[in-house]
């Protein structure tokens, strides 16, 4: 039994942008591997998520699927966290949330460039679109943000001693940015 | 006194002054404000077009397209609400064939809603074309429905439906008192500026319309501000009377407009002005002629005009201005702006209007009421006022009484008067709880009701709605917010983003998915509105649902969970999905 | 005989007529802005200016400083409600800023960096605002306008045109142009006008000069705005 910091991770509707900065912080990342272990994760097999003391969730909300994700997050994690620009306020893909649902569907698949056999994908295996790309802290509870497009790794490791520490989050100037 | 600095307001406009009339009148004649009638205002004013369009736009009366020949209007106070004001109007909407909130294809009507109209002794009410129409009943509506048909000018339609009772209910010191038409200016003619400031003082008169400054103090404030030409000062009526539940500067301007008159003329004549205006919410636009009328009559007996009672260099007129719809410019400076031709946005303070008020002049902005006041002090004996009322608050009160009552009206209380009197003498029963002061105001508890109507207690500007236990409170304060995010002027952030969550999370919580999250954020908007907002629009938005979580339980009850929930709808967030991609399984809900 | 107030136990000097605001700003020290800009009348709007004199709350770019008075400025009550208040400009408009020209030198955003703000936390309402490119040389982007009203003031006040004016009512307020067709192309704003340069957010940007400066590098990258100040005092290196 170990006294590790077990950790989940996921990527909604994401770029992996933000799971790059998180393997981005170089040599603490031997360190890092002394204090957690993790669980559900892209870098993992593992499907489905245990108990787990922190979540880190990067991506907003975009469809059913990603509700679905987020949801089994939460109850498994104790700490929730929304990792990068757009698990933060939707980010990139909000700027879908300027054009009815419709019409993006009818862009991607009817009229836009390339497209061969034009059809609305109607297959039951495929999660349905929100109306709207939301940030997940209107979906669940959120214990901390972490912004940036992505966050820095210093950002990342901040947060992630501070919490193994049990000292309150601080961030120093340089580590909020939101670009 | 305080220098002051950089003026912060926004210059008057070339030729500003007029405009908001101009406007009335060309949306009162054609239905709407036409791009070609923008043209003409604009090289006419040296104003820019969308200068022009942001005034139409702040005001709900004003339009840039054609809202239809008949244009009707309920009136959506919570009261009228429990008195069935919305089942009456989806039922003309059917009658009629015109959805609500839209033009009919034919362009004859066009039926919505709008805030209180100060009819809630009388309701249900509706404006048809600017014009009140209380008592309503669904035999009305629909002879309303078929002068609409005929396409019958309102001229033609009975007169007798127009007709709007005093409902005084009980008279105290003011009304039950009589005041002759020229008594104040006469005391005055009599007697001094000075002496009669002193007997206002002496008395203790508090304004009317809400905060209660001494209106000795402002008189004196005013008079004492520096001037460029002799008698440069502004009287200003602030008659916009907006506030949800009032009614009794109505009743004042139909039963009492001399007195109001005589009142203002008498401050004309302390203070040093030679221009009065009526600042008249667009609501009572049927009070427009006789009030002119009695204008005419003070006129002829020279108690208006030039050489008012025969003194030279006593001259003095009054204007009476429309208002278009704008809760907010029942504030003085915003009321001030939407005189000079602007928004109704308020003004930053210092300079206050005494100083610095309409044009840049010298002006003292008073409620109805406290003109009245006024005047039958100046006419009185010192000692008069002071018989009634309690220290810090002499004097009477009028209130609007509305809502869970046998008898609905206009009663007058000395100050001092503790609310379950009251609630008892207008027929109140099984009162869950009272609202004083307006959607601004608190909603009190029972344990509160013996507290008194005064300054230093529950004060108000008049309006007092009463809840029995059938009512729902969360719906009352919906209401309330609805009103606030609707009449936000939308010039400082606390008020302009934090009305429209108060909204969004009430009704979150009154649909069913509320939690106490959900609680804590309207708590912390609520605190920034009142911490941070420029008016006391905002500062005040959030007290009734800080009464309605402090001291009731219907909240709690509502809560769906005490743990997260989504701020939306997640599986109505699916719909147009489901739509695109015709799929109704259980993977296409949420 | 000059006076003072003091600021957070600071002695600040004040001239007759002057505001909490210039009084600070002529003696260096911060007072967080966004409304304000010291060219132009005080607006009061934005109200994260607000600080507490002798215990009452006042917006400092519009009370006249008062002898002898206590303001508190930086205390963690105000940054709490300083922060509030831009949680509530961010999810009023749509403000993504790894794809704004503007992040790294927008007020707004380093304003939220200093007042510590990690997310906007509340329901976000994404409305639907066009964005105007007719301009030849402008793009106005109402997505990010969070009506300090700066420009309407440029306009009128320093280059006498009135290019810009507020329309609509409470949440719905938004930014309006005077032109025959509303456009801003069609519009007497120029490339040189006061209105241009003023916006100190990401809502009017210039055209053909979009990250010249790599993002990290920028004003705001570099220093706190308690430091760097307004961006409107660098317009010639900040964009
Ligand atoms: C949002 C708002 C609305 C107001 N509406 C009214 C009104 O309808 N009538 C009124 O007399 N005062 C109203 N007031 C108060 C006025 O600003 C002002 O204090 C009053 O007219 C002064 O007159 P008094 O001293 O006679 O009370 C309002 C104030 C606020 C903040
Ligand atoms: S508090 Fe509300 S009504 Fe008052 S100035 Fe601010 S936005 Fe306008
Ligand atoms: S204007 Fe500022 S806050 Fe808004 S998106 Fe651009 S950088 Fe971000
Ligand atoms: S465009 Fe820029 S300067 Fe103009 S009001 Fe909006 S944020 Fe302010």
């Amino acid at each position: 039994m170990s006294n590790k910091l077990r950790v989940a991770t996921c990527s909604l509707a994401g770029c992996f942008g933000c799971h790059m900065s998180l393997l981005d912080i170089d040599d603490k990342i031997i360190a890092l591997a002394d204090k957690v272990e993790f669980d559900r994760t892209p870098l993992t097999d593992i499907k489905r998520i245990g108990r787990c003391d922190l979540g880190l969730v990067e991506g907003g909300v975009c469809n059913a699927e990603n509700v679905e994700v987020l949801r089994e997050f939460r109850r498994h994690c104790t700490t929730l966290v929304a990792v990068g620009a757009c698990a933060i306020n939707g980010g990139i893909p909000a700027l879908r949330n300027h054009y009815p649902l419709q019409a993006c569907l009818d862009e991607a698949y009817l009229h836009g460039l390339g497209v061969e056999h034009p059809q609305i994908p109607n297959d039951p295996e495929l999660p349905l679109l929100l109306n709207k790309v939301h940030p997940i802290h209107e979906v669940v509870r959120i214990d901390h943000f972490l912004p940036g497009c992505p966050p820095s790794a210093e950002t990342i490791w901040t947060f992630l001693e501070a919490l193994l520490s049990g000292q309150p989050v601080e961030f120093t100037y340089r580590q909020i940015h939101y670009d | 006194m305080v220098h002051e600095p950089r003026s912060s307001n926004t210059p008057v406009p070339p030729r500003g002054e007029g405009l908001l009339r101009s406007l009335v009148a060309e949306q009162y004649r054609a239905g709407f404000i036409s791009a070609a009638r923008i043209q003409a205002l604009t090289a006419e004013r040296g104003l820019t077009r969308a200068h022009i369009e942001g005034v139409i736009d702040f005001y709900s009366f004003l339009h840039l397209e054609d809202v239809g020949r008949f244009r009707i209007l309920f009136s959506d106070n919570i009261i009228e609400r429990m008195q069935g004001n919305r089942a009456l109007a989806e039922h003309l909407c059917r009658r009629l064939g015109s959805p609500l909130g839209e033009v009919r294809a034919d362009g004859r009507v066009s039926i919505d809603y709008t805030s209180c109209i100060g009819m809630s002794d009388q309701g249900p009410s509706l404006l048809v074309n600017g014009h009140a129409i209380p008592s309503l009943d669904v035999e009305t509506l629909d002879r309303i429905a078929s002068r609409v048909e005929a396409n019958t000018p309102l001229t033609e339609w009975p007169q007798e439906w127009f007709e709007i009772p005093l409902n005084i209910r009980k008279k105290g010191l003011l009304l039950a008192n009589e005041h002759g038409d020229g008594d104040a200016v006469n005391a005055l003619l009599s007697s001094s500026p000075t002496a009669i400031l002193a007997k206002l003082e002496g008395a203790g008169l508090r304004g009317r319309g809400g905060a209660g400054f001494a209106t000795a103090a402002k008189w004196r404030l005013c008079r004492d501000a520096p001037v460029t030409q002799p008698n440069q000062r502004v009287v200003i009526c602030n008659a916009d009377e907006g506030e949800p539940g009032t009614f009794k500067d109505r009743v004042l301007l139909q039963g009492y407009a001399e007195r109001l008159f005589d009142g203002m003329t008498l401050c004309a004549g302390v203070i040093g002005a030679d221009r009065g205006i009526v600042y008249l919410r667009g609501e009572y636009r049927y009070l427009l002629a006789p009030l002119q009328a009695s204008l005419e009559r003070r006129r002829r007996a020279g108690l208006l005009g030039r050489r008012i009672g025969g003194r030279a260099g006593f001259d003095f007129e009054i204007e009476i201005e429309l208002g278009a719809g704008a809760y907010i410019c029942g504030e003085e400076s915003s009321l001030i702006e939407s005189l000079e031709g602007k928004r109704g946005n308020p003004r930053n303070r210092p300079p206050f209007p005494v100083t610095r008020g309409y044009l840049g002049r010298p002006t003292v902005i008073n409620n109805v009421a406290t003109f009245i006041a006024a005047a039958m002090i100046a006419a009185r004996e010192e000692g008069w006022f002071r018989g009634e009322g309690t220290e810090q608050s002499s004097g009477s009160k009028l209130l609007s009484i509305a809502g869970d009552c046998d008898h609905p009206g206009v009663y007058e209380y000395p100050f001092g008067t503790p609310i379950d009197q009251i609630l008892e003498a207008c027929g109140a029963r099984q009162t869950q709880a009272v609202q004083i002061a307006g959607a601004a105001g608190h909603l009190l508890p029972p344990a509160q009701f013996d507290r008194t109507i005064a300054f230093e207690d529950v004060a108000t500007g008049g309006s007092f709605m009463i809840f029995n236990e059938s009512r729902d409170l969360l719906e009352v304060v919906r209401n309330f917010a609805d009103f606030f995010a609707h009449e936000s002027c939308g010039f400082c952030t606390p008020c302009r983003v934090g009305t429209t969550l108060i909204q969004q999370n009430l009704t979150k919580i009154g649909d069913g998915r509320g939690s106490r999250w959900d609680l804590e954020t309207l708590r912390r908007i609520g605190a920034l509105m009142r911490n941070t907002s420029q008016c006391g629009l905002g500062a005040t938005a959030p007290s009734a649902m800080f009464d309605l979580l402090d001291h009731f339980e219907v909240v709690d009850k509502r809560l769906h969970s005490d743990e997260f929930e989504p701020a939306f709808d997640l599986d109505a967030a699916l719909q147009e999905a489901r739509q695109a991609t015709g799929r109704d399984d259980p993977g296409a809900h949420l | 005989m000059l006076k003072h107030f003091t600021l957070d136990g600071k002695r600040i000097p004040f001239a007759e007529g002057q505001t909490i605001m210039d009084a600070a700003m002529a003696a260096g020290e911060y007072i967080p802005h966004l409304c304000h800009n010291p060219e132009f009348a005080p607006h009061g709007s934005c109200r994260v200016c607000t600080v507490k004199l002798n215990g009452r709350r006042v917006a400092a770019c519009t009370a006249p400083a008062l002898d002898g008075a206590e303001v508190e400025n930086d205390t963690d009550e105000l940054r709490d409600e300083r922060r509030t208040l831009l949680q509530l400009l961010f999810i009023e408009g749509n403000h993504i800023c790894p794809a704004c020209d503007k992040s790294g030198n927008c007020q707004l955003q380093a304003l939220a960096y200093y007042c510590g703000m990690t997310a906007p936390e509340f329901t976000h309402r994404y409305p639907l605002r066009p964005l105007d490119a007719s301009h030849p040389d402008f793009v106005i982007d109402f997505n990010r306008c969070i009506l300090c009203e700066l420009c309407v003031r440029a306009s009128r006040d320093a280059d006498g045109k009135s290019v810009f004016a507020i329309h609509g009512r409470g949440i719905q307020a938004h930014l309006a142009i005077d032109s025959p067709s509303g456009k801003l192309g069609d519009s007497k704003l120029h490339k040189e006008d006061r209105a241009a340069s003023v916006c100190p957010v990401g809502a009017i940007l210039p055209k053909h000069t979009g990250y010249a400066v790599p993002i990290g590098e920028r004003l705001y990258d570099r220093k706190p705005i308690s430091v760097a100040g307004d961006v409107s005092d660098h317009r010639k290196d900040s964009s």
